[in-house]
């Protein structure tokens, strides 16, 4: 069905949501990747089966909604009631048949599948009531766990695409990018470049044609926050594509995805062919003269192709290297034309603003780091999951309150923020706000969101070393500073942890950081030393244990640590003979099992499987 | 090596021809073959117009594409940060040591190949092991017996 004009827009938008609020009850199982990875796709052919056979009265079939990430992943896989929002958390397969007998047909409430508040381990029933959600503002995520993923509907019975258009009918191009410039917001990939100022330079560039790329190419580790927008709710981020063409006059759209995304390509896809066929994306859209169409490129699991002129390259077919940036992608991007480049998120806001305005969206947040940011809270936090807070919100705020403190009690130690280009931050930083500016000054930086919370049993020396290993291996190799230094930066790191350094090599250590920010051409190389900068500026104690004492506090530097078992506590069950994969334990059944210093390699994996806590790390 | 290249006319020519689908056609050569068969790449740089070496520059430069062959069952456990924190490394040797091999490698008899992948965005669920695409969270040590078997029940 095409939609002819914004008229008929707004009556299938008011016919999907009156067919939305006639369903007496309506399923959303949360299909994000951390509720798969838990077995919900079980539980959606389960109900799917169940509820075929067993025809309820006031229920139809197309009232279950595989929905996309509803952000408390730890608790998957999800089962949201509505309109009730009653919230069941862990449903496996076996507790299908019981919601059925008692929530659908009896509105009876299962108390055993409801969510306990960390602290006060009180049962809460609804969705709204969990601090987790209660405490978070959604802007970018606003229909995650909301709508089908799969389905255009959904989205239109929310209001989707009133915002386009409203941009093609009562609004010029220059009044979109000034609505946009007002909003005050800010790239959400990372570098933070005001939006509004891209999309103006690249309208007012003569050279012909304009392109419009989306950056999926969520290479962080540890963020995933676009990619459950580009699953759950792929619709907004086409959205604010189409608009941001139509402001910047262009013709043709690319979307870059991860390879590592299978399934946020196939969202999209199916997106994409959804909006085509209602006429929202391809020639004459909405009848209007304006036309836009937008091709997927599957990344190639290069991280350095998210640097905007790598990315370019990358979808050009080319090998992914990023180039200098006297020459901005902005005027001369792909194919060397002038492209905007956004990223996901910063895309998925764009609707709301144009719908509500830019002067709205701007009194959200900080003066000068406007509306909200998605984060994915992950690492030794309570509740982990996808989250999104105005931005000023504190570090503490958001771990303590939004993330229920660290996991069993432990001490909390540092916060990672920014991925290999960020930093972590110590305790004494958990109340400064967070924003563009504010994290940079401290070390770190916002980065694309992800938030790594860690416990006294991480290792700072280990955690650097692994962000280095991870940019050698992920640096292009164009610069000589970045490949060769990036490869010394490993190797002085491997030192310290093997405790084979000498104080002499940090220092050395630190000047050559500087060697490589000042003399890498992108964003990998000036800022890959970051995370070895700032674990030495606030954990430089650390360091020095590895150094001085050839000791590692957190007992995770393999060749500093030796692993015992305390002979109280050990019941002699060989689960950690099994486990030992170079035969270093022995002992009887029954009988309390002895190490062997000399083969043991120190992997740990007597510690992990040990239920009696009866290894101990020294 | 010879292989059954009856299959690559059709793939490349889901494409428009020219040097801009490179990286689309070795992506399909790559899921339709598990790997990169010298003399595909010589048939793409020759229906692209691309020079030879750009292809294996291109084949080369992007980690999701492999020059020998795969095994049937392909295993990626996630190193991404939270993984890495939450012990992906214990999973990693466990798997090593049960397959005689290294990260990166496959078994001679291309039953198993074992790969690390940097972060697939389930940090939720961390540590993260991928056999054939199916995703498997909160990994265990104890775990790697049922992952070499394709199935782990779910938490």
């Amino acid at each position: 069905m095409r939609v002819e004009s914004p008229r008929h827009l707004a009556e299938l938008q008011q016919a999907f949501h009156a067919r939305e609020i006639g369903f007496a009850k309506k399923l959303h199982i949360c299909c994000g990747p951390g509720c798969l990875a838990s077995g919900a796709a079980d539980i959606v052919s389960k109900f799917k089966a169940l509820l075929k056979k067993r025809h309820l009265t006031d229920f139809s079939l197309e009232a279950i909604k595989e929905t996309g990430c509803h952000g408390l992943c730890e608790q998957g896989p999800l089962v949201v009631i509505e309109p009730d929002g009653i919230f069941y958390t862990k449903v496996k397969p076996k507790h299908v048949e019981t919601i059925i007998d008692s929530t659908l047909e009896r509105n009876e409430v299962i108390s055993e599948l409801l969510y306990r508040e960390p602290h006060s381990q009180r049962c809460v029933e609804h969705y709204r009531d969990i601090d987790f959600y209660a405490r978070q503002h959604r802007i970018a995520l606003r229909h995650l766990g909301r709508i089908s993923q799969y389905d255009i509907r959904d989205y239109l019975a929310q209001g989707g695409y009133s915002a386009l258009a409203k941009a093609l009918t009562t609004m010029t191009p220059d009044q979109i990018v000034s609505e946009v410039t007002t909003s005050g917001l800010r790239g959400r990939g990372g570098a933070g470049f005001p939006t509004g100022r891209k999309w103006a330079t690249c309208r007012n560039a003569e050279e012909q044609p304009h392109y419009v790329i989306c950056n999926g190419d969520e290479g962080d580790p540890g963020a995933f926050m676009d990619r459950a927008i580009m699953e759950g709710d792929p619709h907004s981020v086409l959205e604010g594509m189409i608009i941001c063409a139509f402001a910047v006059g262009s013709a043709q759209g690319y979307i870059y995805v991860r390879e590592e995304y299978p399934l946020a390509v196939q969202n999209l896809q199916l997106a994409i062919d959804q909006a085509s066929d209602y006429g929202l994306l391809g020639d004459n859209i909405l009848g209007s003269d304006f036309s836009f169409s937008i091709k997927i490129s599957r990344g190639g699991g290069a991280f350095v192709c998210g640097e905007s002129s790598a990315l370019m390259k990358s979808v050009a077919g080319d090998v992914g290297e990023p180039r200098a940036k006297y020459v901005r992608s902005v005027l001369k991007g792909l194919f060397d034309r002038p492209t905007v480049l956004n990223n996901v998120e910063t895309f998925a806001n764009v609707p709301v603003i144009i719908n509500q305005g830019g002067e709205r969206f701007a009194e959200l947040g900080m003066k000068k780091s406007t509306g909200t940011k998605a984060f994915s809270l992950v690492g030794k936090v309570r509740n982990t999951g996808l989250i999104e807070v105005p931005m000023g919100t504190t570090l503490r705020q958001i771990i303590y309150d939004i993330g229920g403190g660290i996991l069993n009690d432990r001490p909390f130690k540092a916060v990672q923020t920014g991925g290999p280009s960020g930093g972590c931050l110590p305790e004494s930083k958990l109340d400064l706000p967070v924003d563009f500016n504010t994290l940079t000054e401290a070390g770190s930086m916002m980065g694309s969101g992800g938030m790594i919370v860690v416990d006294d049993r991480t290792c700072v020396v280990d955690l650097a070393k692994y962000f280095l290993a991870f940019l050698l291996d992920e640096s292009c190799g164009k610069c000589t500073p970045c490949r060769e230094g990036l490869y010394q930066l490993h190797r002085l790191a491997t030192k310290i942890s093997d405790g084979e350094a000498t104080e002499p090599d940090l220092d050395k250590m630190e000047q050559l950081s500087h060697m490589v920010i000042i003399g890498s051409l992108c964003g990998l190389g000036k800022s890959g030393p970051n995370p070895f900068l700032s674990t030495v500026q606030y954990f430089r104690d650390e360091y020095l244990a590895h150094i001085r004492e050839k000791r590692c506090p957190a007992g995770v530097c393999r060749a500093l640590i030796r692993y015992d078992v305390i002979a109280e506590k050990c019941d002699g069950c060989l689960a950690c003979i099994s486990a030992c994969a170079v035969h270093a334990i022995t002992g009887k059944k029954g009988q309390v099992h002895a190490i062997d210093q000399e083969l043991c390699d120190k992997c740990g994996a007597c510690h992990a499987v040990c239920t009696r806590h009866a290894i101990e790390v020294t | 090596m010879n292989h059954d290249l009856s299959r690559l006319p059709d793939i490349i020519g889901r494409y428009p021809r020219s040097p801009q689908s490179l990286i689309a056609v070795l992506q399909d050569i790559q899921r339709d073959y598990h790997f990169l068969p010298c003399e595909a790449l010589k048939e793409t740089a020759k229906a692209l117009q691309v020079p030879l070496s750009k292809v294996f520059s291109v084949s080369t430069f992007y980690n999701a594409f492999s020059l020998y062959p795969r095994g049937e069952r392909v295993i990626r456990i996630c190193t991404g940060t939270t993984c890495h924190i939450r012990g992906a490394k214990l999973i990693q040797y466990q798997l090593e040591d049960k397959l005689s091999i290294k990260a990166g490698q496959t078994t001679p008899d291309l039953k198993f190949t074992l790969e690390v992948v940097n972060c697939v965005g389930a940090c939720a669920m961390a540590p993260v092991v991928i056999v054939n695409g199916k995703y498997f969270g909160s990994v265990k040590v104890s775990d790697s017996k049922k992952l070499l078997r394709g199935s782990k029940d779910a938490r």
